[in-house]
């Protein structure tokens, strides 16, 4: 078949780093990962898959590209991790590129496909075995690799500094005081109940989510805190790029926060893939089969204060919304009710999407993808189409998305495609329906 | 050289078959032990029932997405197994060298799922050749193992009705069968071996820890 060209993106991340390859080192990398990283599952997965291409059609990118086989999740390991094991790690420079370009930039690890294997193969993994093997070599999209080294320093993904951090806290309180009476983030409360963690995004840009968070816990009579220091970020871009001994590093922080503070509990922000992070690839990685301090979503929190009648809806929202549900808190931990509870608890006319629950398409943007920044943004909506279409499906004027992955994600592809929707994430809507009792308002 | 191909042979392919099935289930397991998360999160409740919903026809999503791969799937796995099993006279066979014989197919019912076979491999093969995301991925080998499978029930199905001279074909099927025993340790074709490991670690990591279904 005649391949279309395809639109070269530079990115120094790959087409420089790959200059100080000696096919002795790629060599070298790639024994070490295929024999003491992985083991029996790489193994057995090879000897299993029989080139079915039955997992073709679980993919937004294979889907969104007309059912090009490039794109679908065998054809990806095919192009990548067989091509490897075949010539035994004797790969090129151009060889490790294209991989970091398919497995970093074509591919969300969302794991849809491994619903659709007969055999249960999971081709995530496989996929984030070629990550790992481009990390080693550094070879990762700049824009990704800038916000692992983020992390790496700062213990955060944006650079930010405690100074900055706590100022943007102090300020989001004073904002959050115009709206509720005595609205505070209580900073390093010891023996709190709850922990609350946020992403690296929501002070850097995205600040009046803090503000409603503080809004939220202070009408529900929360006993919470957040802490002043590193580990107030939970989100974890070296989970994505490969680099799974930072992955670790910031994972510990995060519970080390905890621990400090001697909380009973993490309620994690509107974030998938930080609480993927925190509550699977963090532990798996660290021996630690489950997380060691109970932890949940954003969502699973809103639920609960709606279904304890913590928080009374006053009027619900009018216009018609939809949901954007989020591999990792979906397909990743079974929330979907809780999401569709709290939708129809708070909006008037929630329309369903379709494929929904675990099946539900992927945002494109999750898994590190929309991390590799401007260079690849047009591969990425593009890539998704199915998901433009799927949403417009439902006729909705605003679609709620508990994921900042997700959110940027479907911004840019209602931008791309003129959905003609707005974006939002449930803490907005949360804080226009509900009841603000008589004694702290304003 | 009957002779050999149905004495010898025979037992040389079992030996192969079953040691080498065992030893890829042990060096399976010794792997699986040293990447530490595997049996930790193994679950014998959600292993099962993921693998139950993989047996059933249309139990998944995409079993009933694409239902002519689906019963053509079940209904090739299905015959390919149970007849050199049942057939008569693979019992005869056996009844002869170790006194030793079970339920058998009737003779029209076997016929028919030896026919069954080597459509569906044919159906399969068009697959490999026709749908651009198979042949993406297919290499040399599939069709090589498509080969290995579909030959003994064609030169059975050929013995049976003894349309082709039959001391050939009957010597061809026999060594047909025992090359296909002898590679299922070593090719793809051991997903005979590991679909329900494979299947059940998918299953415990997508019911235990996820919280969700994967089928």
């Amino acid at each position: 078949m005649a391949e279309p060209a395809k639109e070269i993106v530079v990115d120094p991340g790959l087409d420089e780093t790959i200059k100080k390859l000696t096919p002795k080192k790629i060599e070298d990398t790639i024994n070490k990962v295929l024999t003491k990283g992985a083991a029996a599952r790489l193994k057995v997965y090879m000897q299993t898959c029989v080139h079915c291409g039955l997992c073709s059609e679980a993919c937004h990118f294979y889907l969104s590209h007309d059912k090009d086989p490039r794109f679908s999740p065998v054809g990806k390991v095919k192009q990548t991790l067989w091509e490897i094991v075949k010539r035994k790690g004797r790969v090129d420079g151009e060889f490790i590129k294209n991989c970091s370009r398919i497995a970093h930039t074509e591919c969300n690890v969302c794991r849809r496909c491994s619903m659709y294997c007969p055999f249960g193969i999971d081709m995530a993994y496989l996929l984030l075995l070629v990550r790992r093997i481009c990390a080693l070599l550094g070879v990762v999209p700049q824009y990704l690799q800038d916000t692992v080294n983020s992390h790496a320093v700062t213990m955060n993904q944006m650079w930010v500094k405690q100074d900055e951090w706590i100022d943007t806290l102090q300020w989001q309180e004073e904002d959050a005081q115009d709206e509720v009476k005595n609205a505070r983030i209580p900073l390093d409360k010891e023996g709190a109940e709850i922990m609350y963690s946020v992403i690296g995004p929501e002070p850097k840009f995205l600040a009046q989510l803090l503000g409603n968070i503080s809004i939220i816990m202070t009408v529900a009579g929360m006993d919470w805190t957040m802490p002043s220091f590193d580990g107030w970020d939970n989100s974890n871009m070296p989970m994505y790029s490969g680099d799974f001994e930072t992955m670790a590093r910031v994972e510990r922080k995060h519970f080390e926060a905890a621990f400090k503070l001697k909380v009973k509990k993490i309620v994690m922000g509107e974030c998938g893939h930080a609480f993927r992070g925190a509550v699977y690839d963090g532990p798996k990685w660290l021996a630690w089969k489950e997380p060691p301090v109970p932890l949940i979503h954003a969502v699973q929190f809103y639920y609960e204060l709606i279904r304890d009648g913590k928080i009374k809806i006053a009027r619900k929202f009018e216009q018609p919304v939809t949901i954007q549900e989020p591999c990792n808190i979906i397909r990743g931990r079974g929330l979907g009710d809780m999401l569709r509870y709290i939708m129809r608890a708070t909006c008037e006319d929630f329309r369903d999407v379709s494929p929904r629950y675990e099946h539900n398409y992927c945002c494109c943007a999750g898994g590190g993808v929309i991390n590799c920044g401007p260079p690849w943004k047009k591969n990425r909506v593009e890539g998704n189409r199915v998901k433009a279409e799927q949403l417009k499906a439902t006729g909705a004027e605003v679609v709620i998305t508990p994921c900042h992955n997700c959110h940027s994600g479907i911004e840019d592809i209602v931008n791309y495609y003129k959905l003609g929707m707005h974006v939002k994430f449930f803490s907005e809507i949360l804080v226009d329906v509900m009841e603000i009792p008589e004694e702290l308002k304003v | 050289m009957y002779e050999f191909v149905s004495g010898p042979l025979v037992w040389i392919s079992f030996i192969v078959f079953i040691g080498g099935s065992l030893y890829r289930l042990c060096s399976m397991h010794k792997l699986a032990k040293k990447e530490k998360v595997i049996y930790p999160y193994m679950s014998l409740k959600y292993g099962l029932r993921s693998i139950i919903h993989w047996v059933i026809p249309f139990a998944s999503t995409n079993m009933r997405r694409r239902p002519l791969m689906t019963v053509t799937t079940f209904a090739f796995h299905i015959c390919l197994v149970l007849t050199p099993i049942f057939l008569l006279s693979h019992n005869i066979l056996w009844y002869q060298s170790w006194k030793i014989s079970w339920w058998t197919l009737p003779e029209g019912t076997a016929d028919i799922m030896t026919v069954i076979v080597i459509l569906a491999a044919f159906f399969f093969l068009a697959r490999r050749l026709v749908l651009p995301e198979v042949r993406f991925v297919t290499f040399a080998s599939d069709y090589a193992l498509l080969i290995i499978a579909l030959a003994p029930f064609l030169t059975g199905f050929l013995a049976y009705h003894q349309w082709l001279p039959y001391k050939t074909i009957l010597i061809l099927h026999i060594l047909s069968g025992e090359l296909m025993l002898i590679v299922i340790p070593f090719t793809r074709l051991s997903h005979m071996l590991y679909f329900v490991f494979t299947r059940a670690y998918m299953g415990s990591e997508f019911g235990a820890v996820r919280n969700s279904k994967d089928w």
